[in-house]
């Protein structure tokens, strides 16, 4: 019942470059199935394979600088994440979700876009914002509590972080519609996760884009875990057959492939902006940390599970294959590690040296046009002792002290 | 009174200078002419729902607009609600004013998580970046002998959510002006219709909302006298409206009593102005509506009543709602309803005190 096409990939786990299409590896650790023969046309609705795909083709431009910058990219994305998991540790972040692993996957998607493209992610997305240019201090300061979105989506192309998994799907799956009403020359690519495959909003999303036709690359990063719950927990199916049922194409990358993730990335978005319809990409990955530095991975996880993913680590891949290239060589590696400690130590520092936010702004931007309720009690508070307002919230007090009360007389001698 | 027009028994009293008086149209005509003249107003209005399109809704609200507007701008939609309302954010991201129809109330909630949790917030989470003028039009409310989910009143729920705008309308003239002005705002508005008035006739000046003088004197979260009074205050909203002024004209025949009507059209954010002013006059307070009175409309109405106009009841503000029970079966609604009955009574019981 169950066909596994193969994973598509450009590296092997050592690093060795595959320039023939057929030579396509199993996916490793993740359970694999039987081939099925490749689907005849990539356009109509089915799995892609590599025949499908001239994979080698899509990356053929990528000069000797662009590879070592896609590993440098891997390699500071790595570095930001280890720091925001320590500055947690140390009580300046609330929280972290780590998302280290899945470099490969949001570095080689995250490349393949262009300025006239929208990205939505969920929350683990930060090798993508990366490379939409956005300031990691903007995403830890959402988990340090300062705010809940702090960039612009329109000026990056990259919408903010979802929560509710799955939920940003529709979003995409809407502003893609508006892209191909505009005629816009882009298309929007949507981020989530083996666990968010199995919400309502994403299968809503499936049917929707399909029938519509929105210029749309569903980007799923399969990391095997949902917090505690491994990815056959949501489906009986692989992720990526699922799209065939909703009609459109669909194919499955080595998530741990920067080179295969960017192939194959382009070339979903080029079928997109092309008005060929939505993709889905299963990216096969893995979380290799925890689910947040609040969950404990040891009470779910076989103790040998990551070390067989250590060795099919993205960054030690790319590195690999660079090192054999003679792209890269000790001076270059020590640079490199010079530059990510100074941008770990700059976020550090900015990180500690963020200011609360001022506690009235809690009031801001409730609404384009605030109600009245929200003005009343802004005034209110802000005119509360020590502008912290640490006594409790009273309605009547508080229109009172606003002035919304006035003139209140009975209007007859009886009281009840 | 600051709140504009003074309305009786539904009509705009002060709906003025029409050019021509044109014969009596439905609320679901109304409704249907103001989505016409806002899609004419402007091109990124769109209208998406179930069966909008070329059955022209299941209420017919939409009837002609995909023949006059196309099918890019009125779509029928896979039958898939939390993605009408989800790619209806994606699309006012791309700065689109969609207007989406749920079809009926009891429809609305595989809805919810997209209007709370992202339609409501995504203002607030990007720093007021993201603006998203969506409406969302719901049927809602009893009394036409529908099946189960056919007849809820799920505006507390809306109500409860910061970020959201809610009004619903109660009469023709208000439906044509309200509907243009929720497409207009920039916020968010959930749009309730009471569907047993859909059919219910009024004069309604049709001129698009730049033209209706009715659009200058009454913003779109403002309550409204519907009908004076001197003696005790009513407050209902939507479907109620109508229930309360019926109950207002058999008070004045049969007990001589002058109720004062206050139609709420806003919900969220309350408009309470008339209200207090009203209460301050009256003393008295009986609030109406469908939907259950457990943590409902008319218990924020009666909690800030009594905040802020303490001093001028003479009775504790009193309320007729549906029942704190499922929406019963249609053969039962008539029990469940408040009707004139119930209403007078809750008036007898404020003047006992």
């Amino acid at each position: 019942m169950l066909s596994v096409t193969e994973v598509m990939q450009l590296l092997t786990p050592a690093g060795q470059r595959i320039t023939v299409a057929s030579q396509a590896m199993s996916p490793g650790p993740s359970p694999a199935g039987e081939p099925c023969p490749p689907s005849a046309n990539a356009a109509a609705a089915g799995e892609l394979t590599v025949a499908d795909i001239d994979l080698p083709a899509q990356i053929a431009d990528l000069t000797d600088d662009d590879l070592v910058g896609l590993y440098r990219d891997m390699v500071l994305v790595r570095r930001l994440d280890e720091e925001a998991t320590s500055l947690q540790r140390q009580g300046e972040l609330g929280l972290w979700a780590s998302l280290r692993g899945q470099e490969a996957a949001q570095v080689g998607s995250g490349r393949a876009l262009g300025a006239q493209d929208m990205a939505f992610p969920s929350y683990r997305e930060h090798g993508v914002a990366w490379c939409r240019g956005i300031d990691p201090m903007a995403i830890l300061a959402i988990f340090r509590g300062n705010s809940l979105g702090g960039w612009d989506p329109a000026e990056h192309g990259f919408a903010l972080y979802s929560i509710v998994v799955g939920a940003q799907t529709l979003h995409a799956t809407g502003y893609a519609m508006g892209m191909a009403r505009d005629g816009s020359p882009g298309a929007a690519i949507v981020y989530f996760g083996d666990g968010a495959s199995s919400e309502g909003d994403v299968n809503e999303a499936f049917g929707w884009a399909s029938v519509f036709r929105t210029p749309l690359v569903f980007f799923c990063q399969n990391n095997q875990w949902a917090i505690s719950e491994p990815a056959s927990r949501q489906s009986r199916t692989e992720i990526f057959h699922r799209a065939s049922g909703f009609g459109f194409p669909s194919l499955r990358v080595d998530g741990n492939d920067v080179l295969a993730c960017l192939a194959v990335t382009r070339w979903a978005l080029a079928t997109a902006r092309a008005g060929g319809g939505p993709v889905l990409v299963e990216a096969v990955t893995y979380r290799m940390g925890a689910h947040t530095t609040a969950d404990d991975p040891t009470r779910y996880r076989a103790p040998g599970e990551l070390d067989a993913w250590r060795r099919r680590d993205p960054i030690d891949r790319m590195r690999a294959h660079l090192g054999a290239a003679g792209l890269l060589d000790e001076d270059r590696e020590r640079r490199l590690a010079i530059e990510a400690d100074a941008c770990a130590h700059d976020l550090r520092t900015r990180c500690r040296s963020m200011p609360d936010p001022e506690p009235a702004s809690l009031f801001d931007h409730v609404q384009v046009t605030d109600t009245g309720l929200v003005s009343v009690q802004r005034s209110a508070f802000t005119a509360a002792p020590g502008d912290g307002g640490d006594g409790p919230y009273v309605q009547g007090d508080l229109d009172r002290r606003s002035g919304l009360v006035t003139g209140e007389t009975r209007v007859s001698g009886q009281a009840w | 009174m600051t709140s504009g027009a003074v309305i009786t028994n539904g009509q705009r009293a002060d709906a003025g200078a029409a050019p021509a008086a044109p014969a009596p149209i439905t609320m679901a005509k109304a409704l249907n002419l103001g989505l016409r003249a806002a899609m004419a107003a402007d091109p990124k209005v769109l209208v998406m729902g179930e069966d909008v399109g070329t059955l022209g809704g299941v209420f017919r609200v939409t009837d002609g607009l995909q023949q006059e507007f196309g099918e890019p701008r009125v779509i029928d939609t896979p039958l898939a609600e939390s993605a009408i309302v989800g790619t209806a954010i994606g699309l006012a991201m791309r700065g689109y004013r969609p207007v989406c129809e749920i079809q009926f109330d009891g429809f609305v909630y595989p809805a919810f998580d997209q209007i709370v949790s992202q339609l409501a917030k995504l203002h607030y989470r990007s720093a007021g970046r993201i603006r998203l003028p969506v409406t969302i039009r719901i049927p809602f409310g009893g009394g036409i002998g529908a099946v189960e989910h056919h007849s809820e009143s799920p505006e507390a729920y809306f109500c409860h959510t910061a970020g959201l705008k809610v009004v619903a309308c109660s009469n023709p003239a208000d439906a044509h002006l309200m509907i243009q002005q929720a497409i207009r705002s920039d916020d968010p508005v959930i749009f309730l219709e009471p569907k047993r008035r859909y059919w219910e006739k009024a004069v309604v000046d049709p001129r698009p909302l730049t033209e209706l003088p009715a659009a200058d004197t009454t913003e779109l979260h403002r309550s409204m006298v519907a009908r004076a009074g001197t003696d005790a205050t009513l407050v209902g909203y939507g479907p109620t409206v109508r229930t309360c002024l019926d109950a207002a004209e058999v008070s004045a025949a049969d007990d001589s009593r002058s109720l004062e009507v206050i139609d709420l059209r806003s919900l969220s954010p309350l408009d309470l102005t008339p209200v207090l002013d009203s209460v301050r006059r009256t003393g008295r307070l009986v609030v109406v509506h469908e939907a259950p009175s457990n943590v409902s409309l008319s218990a924020e109405v009666a909690a800030r009543v009594t905040e802020e106009a303490f001093y001028s009841l003479e009775a504790p503000v009193l309320r007729v709602t549906g029942y704190d029970t499922p929406y019963p079966p249609a053969r039962l609604e008539d029990h469940y309803l408040p009707d004139v009955d119930r209403i007078l009574d809750a008036v007898d019981r404020s003047f006992g005190f």
